[in-house]
């Protein structure tokens, strides 16, 4: 906790939610992305669409799921249909308008790893691989990614590149024949970053209060740009940390635990 | 018609060293007990085919059941690693796997690839992604109608697909309900299937777009209470959260694992018996 009184966490999750408009169709992954997604829906997007790659449609959990196929994503949902169909027809049928996203590594185009540290054959640490995200980063009509930000996960190369951001910069995806228009936003736990117009290269757009230019330089493998109006993020307001923090607490007494929503 | 049979006479009979073998419910109604009962009676050389290998494929892997693994997501859900899958790829114990890697939409049309009986699965994916470098099973086709360069998978053919529903009728018509992944694709895929069940009913007074596998695509269907624990049934009972939280340690140590799985999965008779001994 800081003066202010939320947590560099919070400020992430609180600022990620924000950039889920309200009634967007928003294909969510497990973990940072669905707290941001559920946290958007509970305070000022009640009309967002949440589909989960096991197959509910427009669900609205009481708690954060644990798995990407809890029950009460089930539950609540207006549908539920089978995997294959929401991959074919909901997710490739261009219905989704928001890809939300994690990574464990991330290079300055938003391209993502989930795969693997090291060498693919030899590897240092096996990640869980693609899931899903490939297709989501690709046929999502936008997409948003939310992670903790270190130097080990901000690299200059990527060991593995499993999910395409903007690829090689400039129209180099538009080019390879995606049709998603790929990463509009990068939320961290210090700073918002946007890709450049023309280069696709991301760049910080606003930072986080009490965060510097050089926290996040020091965070970030590359040297990392900053926009000339680069602004500060709002903090969260009451409303939001107390729906959040509300959200975790009956997550953790369901789960039985504290850290289900990371 | 499906054969009503017990978990241990059906995979005696219908899974044999050396299978391709698809095990699906997608955290949901994940087949635990069926996976034991392959560990117990020590099937060896398995391709093991699942979306997400999740415990249960962890259990098989470093039981020694596995030489091949196909998957697209390999993680403890909401947990962590899969311990025994990392320490098969990282370290080769307890024997070398090979893995083929894919996405989760590719390996979901690759099941209806396979249950459509189509050579191949056509879609929109893995332009500019890197595993078609390492997976030489990924590759492309141009469309015959407007060019547009696009992904073709092999469909997925296993030798025995084993599922987990909530309820069969005592002909064996299976029905399930809630998140139902693509375990009806994967069934229709293989040339033989076995389906563990909650309870057997006399009627189960199912709507007219629910999901039946009717008796005919069975073989064995097998009531196995509880079958799906640590995932869960809809319907039935949850997830056992604090058990995948609990695995997480009991697989990180290969000792402390081998002497799980012995305990466990090896000295217990059957999964009700794996059940009592779980509960101490």
């Amino acid at each position: 906790m800081n003066e202010l009184n939320y947590t560099t966490d919070e400020m992430m999750t609180v600022t990620a939610s924000r950039t889920l408009r309200n009634g967007a169709v928003c294909f969510v992954g497990i973990g940072l992305p669905s707290t941001a997604a559920n946290l958007a829906r509970l305070t000022h997007a009640p009309e967002v669409v949440l589909i989960y790659e096991s197959g509910p449609i427009g669900s609205k959990p009481h708690v954060l799921p644990l798995s990407i196929g809890d029950g009460d994503l089930a539950e609540t949902a207006d549908t539920v249909v089978s995997t294959p169909e929401i991959f074919r027809y909901w997710l490739q049928g261009g219905r989704v308008d928001v890809g939300f996203l994690g990574a464990a590594q991330l290079d300055r185009y938003a391209n993502i790893n989930t795969t693997v540290i090291g060498d693919y054959w030899k590897p240092k640490v096996r990640l869980p691989g693609a899931g899903g995200a490939p297709e989501i980063s690709s046929s999502a009509k936008e997409v948003l990614i939310i992670v903790k930000q270190s130097a080990r996960t901000f690299v200059e190369k990527l060991d593995f590149l499993t999910s395409v951001g903007h690829l090689r910069g400039g129209d180099s995806r538009q080019q390879a024949g995606l049709p998603g228009r790929g990463p509009v936003a990068v939320i961290t736990d210090l700073c918002v970053m946007e890709p450049d117009a023309q280069t696709k290269e991301l760049h910080v757009t606003r930072l986080h209060p009490g965060v510097t230019q050089d926290d996040v330089r020091k965070a970030t493998g590359w040297e990392i740009k900053f926009s000339a109006e680069c602004g500060t993020t709002e903090v969260p307001t009451a409303s939001e940390l107390t729906t959040l923090r509300d959200l975790q607490h009956r997550t953790s007494v369901a789960h039985g635990r504290t850290s289900a929503g990371k | 018609m499906a054969k009503i049979t017990t978990l241990s006479d059906a995979v005696r009979d219908l899974i044999h060293d050396g299978d391709i073998v698809a095990m699906e419910g997608f955290t949901h109604l994940i087949p635990f007990a069926a996976g034991h009962e392959i560990i117990r009676q020590r099937k060896r050389d398995l391709t093991l085919i699942r979306m997400t290998p999740d415990i249960i494929y962890d259990q098989l892997i470093g039981a020694g059941c596995a030489r091949k693994l196909i998957f697209s997501w390999g993680g403890n859900p909401g947990v962590g690693s899969l311990h025994r899958l990392r320490d098969a790829v990282e370290k080769q114990w307890p024997s070398p796997l090979a893995i083929e890697e894919h996405s989760h939409a590719d390996l979901a049309n690759a099941y209806v690839a396979g249950a459509s009986n189509l050579p191949f699965a056509v879609m929109r994916g893995y332009a500019g992604c890197e595993l078609p470098k390492y997976n030489e099973t990924i590759k492309t086709i141009d469309c015959p109608f407007t060019g547009e360069r696009l992904a073709a998978v092999p469909a997925i053919r296993p030798d025995v697909t084993v599922i987990h529903a909530q309820m069969a009728d005592r002909k064996g018509n299976v029905l399930l309900w809630g998140i139902l992944g693509v375990q009806k694709e994967a069934v229709l895929a293989a040339q033989r299937s076995i389906v563990t069940v909650e309870e057997i009913v006399d009627d189960l007074e199912a709507w007219p777009n629910a999901c039946i596998l009717p008796s005919w695509v069975v073989n064995c269907v097998c009531e196995v209470p509880h079958g799906a624990t640590p995932s869960y049934a809809h319907g039935y009972y949850q997830r056992d959260n604090v058990f995948y939280r609990a695995w997480d340690e009991i697989s990180r140590d290969r000792d402390r694992f081998t002497a799980w799985i012995q305990r466990h999965i090896i000295e217990t008779k059957d999964f009700s018996a794996y059940e009592r001994v779980l509960a101490g």
